[in-house]
């Protein structure tokens, strides 16, 4: 026995002999139901939590301790039952029953149950207290339960579940804490009793199965006899084992589907528990709930949720631009004054048209980032996301998905990335398959900053009707990134993958108003993640890319310009000397640029551009960024900050400026547009690449994907200024 | 014909008697706690009349009239 143990406040009666140095516990219940908020509570992390079931589609592991007892928490995805349907649950089931080589095994595991839906929640329940490891229960929601009039009579519920210990919470504002953590310090260091099954029936057969084995084989636990006797999934290495298990389960269930058999026997009895326990008064407040059922009509749903997006691209422009405009002018103000700090020369070019352009054009972007997730959030603290889910699913299966895709999707316009992870919940691999391959189509954060720098430079600020316009094509984008997944889903769907159309459920989550502080510390979150990447990943390819114009430095150029210099101030005089001086100093920078390594590896690649209207600098720009989509506007910044005129002070006024040898403007028109096209169909992004594999086991898909977006994007910008 | 859970207008308040299990995602539903004895109130259909809302014990469900049509129900209204 540590000697931490034995400071505890708490009174011992008697401390289980084989207390590892960490107990590890986890956090299992019904999708929905708080885990992520509750593990969040205790051990100070973000994970992301949300209102909709599937948020959590991993095993996350956190450290906190309680009267220095050190515990190790884990938070798993959601789950009904201990028969998994999609790679979510299967996680769960796994680390629960021990499935996983080389992992800690669970020393004891909290029932997390939202009290609004405990008769959904008590299957599960049962299940787990007959995996005969320490559990007990935690009752959250209690502050929406109370608003809608329901309650749980706690000693009545632990005398049905044999006694375990069951505390109540309010996850998000911290109400309860204090009671559950001392419950669950109670739930590790005391000795925890053997408790009946709930089924006894199913007990008995595996016991029975367990005796005919041989020796050695009788390892396998009984619950794990238990489960495949229900679940015909799992397997034993043994055919022995295999055989009695299916003649066992055929005497079981005669006919039914196992899962079935076991679904009827569960709620049976949750239905007994919940009528003991659970008495149910109307609702505190009655307009809350009339105006909910109103707005969850499918017709309103539809309408609110476009009239939100709508609210939400005009805002993108309106409510952005001044903060924007703060920003940029602070940014720009910053370069001059450095500028005018230091001397002319290598440091000074660094910091201002390096670090300054490079990463001060990605940061003005933070208002338009900090907008996008206000929105992001609504829709998914409110449940509003699962709704889409549902009222989209006629229109999906048309396309031979389900709704089930419509929440990885829209996930998608935060970040790819946790879309394609959110696929988890999708049962079946072609359809699943299908949705990652949609989901880099989805405009995401990264898109916005690029697409917002093109919009405000080249799209005039006006109203149509009382709809601005730079949110209208804002708008269009967005869109024609919805139409490309769409299409591309709708064609893999009809050829490669192929199959049975899929079926759709869900478990709705109830309309709530979301939680201030909640919302504001995810915003905050974002805001950190979003700096944060400026400040590193875009920093350090700001300043490679400002190293890659500047070297190597050409004496000719330089003295070429000393020439100039001398022969203009022999000659002219006050204002004609000034404008010839900044000319000859302009075609300096434009000629180093164009010899420097930038230059030289953008007008390499140049060709492959050139039959879309685009210059070297664009190419490099472009090309760079296929790691990342937004470092297109630190090279920009950073190739623009060079030779930029005085009165251009931000990047916007220069690309609006920057013009070929003959005058003519550089972004034309058809370029812009067929930029816009490019960045909505292309797949620039290592991160979604390296994510696509993992999820699909192999480089076929990632590969497919880059390919295949890559030529849309740059066919379409090809068409694009073709036909303009 | 006996009345399933696609039959049903907002508002009616049903009971479940009989679960036809052929289908593997009627199966699915079940370990949501859709079985016999349990009452449901139909709430509404989504656009173009599918999926269909169901409300039991609090939480709210939904499923397509497909799978619904495998869950035979009496009015308790
Ligand atoms: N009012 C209230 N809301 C809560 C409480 N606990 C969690 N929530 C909200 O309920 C929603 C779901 O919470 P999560 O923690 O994401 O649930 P989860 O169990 O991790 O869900 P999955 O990961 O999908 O299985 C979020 O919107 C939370 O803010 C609570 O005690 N009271
Ligand atoms: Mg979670």
């Amino acid at each position: 026995m540590s000697s931490k143990v034995e400071t505890v406040k708490v009174p011992l009666e008697k401390l289980t002999a084989t207390l590892p140095p960490r107990a590890s516990v986890a956090l299992v219940g019904n999708p929905n139901s708080g885990k992520s908020t509750l593990f969040n509570r205790l051990t100070g992390m973000k994970q992301k939590t949300a209102n909709f079931p599937g948020v959590t589609v991993e095993k996350r592991s956190g450290k906190l301790s309680i009267d220095e007892i050190p515990i190790e928490l884990i938070d798993l995805p959601g789950t009904y039952s201990l028969t998994p349907y999609s790679t979510d649950e299967k996680i769960t089931v796994s680390v629960l029953l021990d499935r996983l080589e080389n992992e800690t095994t669970i020393d004891a595991a909290i029932a997390v149950v939202d009290a609004t839906r405990l008769y959904q929640s008590l299957c599960l329940v049962q299940q787990l207290i007959e995996l005969n490891k320490p559990v007990m229960l935690v009752l959250t929601m209690i502050d929406v339960a109370k608003q809608d009039g329901i309650q749980v009579n706690i000693e009545k519920l632990r005398n049905i579940l044999q006694g375990i210990q069951i505390v109540s919470v309010v996850a998000t504002s911290g109400a309860g804490l204090p009671e559950f953590k001392s419950e669950l310090v109670k739930l590790i260091t005391r000795e925890y009793g053997d408790k009946d099954s709930f089924w006894p029936e199913l007990r008995e057969k595996a016991i029975e199965i367990q005796a005919q084995l041989s020796q050695e084989k009788a390892a396998t636990p009984v619950h794990e006899i238990e489960r495949a006797l229900i679940d015909s999934t799992v397997e034993f290495d043994d055919p022995t084992l295999m055989g009695h298990v299916s003649s066992t389960r055929q005497s079981l269930c005669q006919d039914q589907a196992p899962v079935a058999v076991e679904a009827r026997q569960r709620f049976l009895l949750s239905k007994q528990i919940v009528e003991q326990v659970q008495t149910s008064a109307p609702p505190v407040s009655q307009w809350v709930a009339r105006l909910t059922t109103k707005i969850n009509q499918p017709i309103p749903a539809t309408l609110l949720f476009f009239l939100l997006m709508a609210v939400i691209f005009q805002a993108v422009f309106a409510w952005a631009t001044p903060l924007m405009d703060m920003i940029d002018n602070a940014t720009a103000g910053t370069g001059q004054w450095i500028e005018g700090l230091l001397p002319t020369g290598m440091l000074s070019s660094l910091i201002v048209d390096g670090v300054i352009a490079g990463v001060g054009s990605v940061i003005i972007f933070l208002p338009q980032i900090i907008i996008l997730f206000l929105f992001i959030i609504i829709l998914e603290d409110t449940g509003y996301l699962a709704r889409a889910a549902f009222l989209s699913d006629k229109a999906m299966r048309s396309l031979g998905l389900s709704g089930q895709s419509v929440i990885p999707l829209l996930s998608s316009f935060a970040c790819a990335v946790p879309g394609i992870m959110a696929t988890r919940v999708i049962p079946d691999r072609r359809d699943r398959l299908a949705t990652i391959i949609a989901a880099p189509f989805m405009t995401c954060s990264a898109r916005l900053p690029v697409y917002a720098l093109l919009i405000a430079a080249f799209v005039p600020n006006t109203n149509i009707g009382f709809l601005n316009l730079q949110g209208l094509v804002l708008f269009g984008l967005y869109l024609l990134g919805i139409a490309g997944g769409v299409f591309t889903a709708f064609l893999l769907k009809r050829s490669a993958l192929k199959g049975p159309k899929p079926s759709f459920m869900l478990a709705l989550p109830e309309f709530r108003v979301p939680n201030l502080q909640t919302v504001l510390l995810k915003l905050l979150d974002r805001a950190r993640i979003f700096l944060k990447r400026a400040g590193t990943i875009i920093f350090f390819v700001a300043v490679i890319v400002w190293a890659l114009s500047y070297f190597p430095r050409s004496e000719s150029i330089q003295s070429e310009k000393q020439a100039a210099y001398q022969q203009a101030q022999a000659t002219l005089n006050d204002e004609a000397l000034e404008t010839r001086l900044t000319d000859i100093d302009n075609k300096a920078a434009a000629d180093q640029l164009s010899q420097s390594w930038l230059g030289r590896s953008g007008q390499f690649v140049a060709p492959v551009f050139e039959p879309l209207g685009w210059d070297w600098r664009i190419s490099a720009a472009v090309i760079a960024s296929f790691p990342a989509r937004e470092v297109v506007i630190a090279v920009l910044g950073t190739i623009y900050a060079v030779g930029a005129e005085a009165d251009e002070a931000t990047l916007s006024e220069r690309i609006q400026s920057a013009s070929w040898e003959d005058g003519t403007k550089i972004f034309s028109l058809p370029v812009v547009i067929g930029l816009l096209v490019f960045y909505a169909w292309c797949l620039q992004c290592g991160a979604t690449i390296a994510i696509m594999r993992r999820e699909t086991g192999g480089w076929r898909w990632p590969l497919f994907a880059w390919t295949y977006m890559t030529l849309l994007g740059y066919s379409a910008a090809l068409l694009v200024n073709f036909l303009f | 014909m006996s009345l399933t859970l696609a039959d049903l207008k907002p508002g009616n308040r049903v009971r479940i008697i009989n679960v036809d299990t052929a289908d593997d995602a009627v199966v699915r539903l079940m370990s949501l706690g859709l079985i016999e004895g349990v009452e449901l109130e139909f709430i509404n259909s989504s656009l173009g009349g599918d999926p269909l809302e169901l409300r039991l014990y609090g939480s709210a469900i939904s499923m397509r009239r497909e799978q619904a049509r495998h869950f035979h129900v009496e009015n308790t209204d």
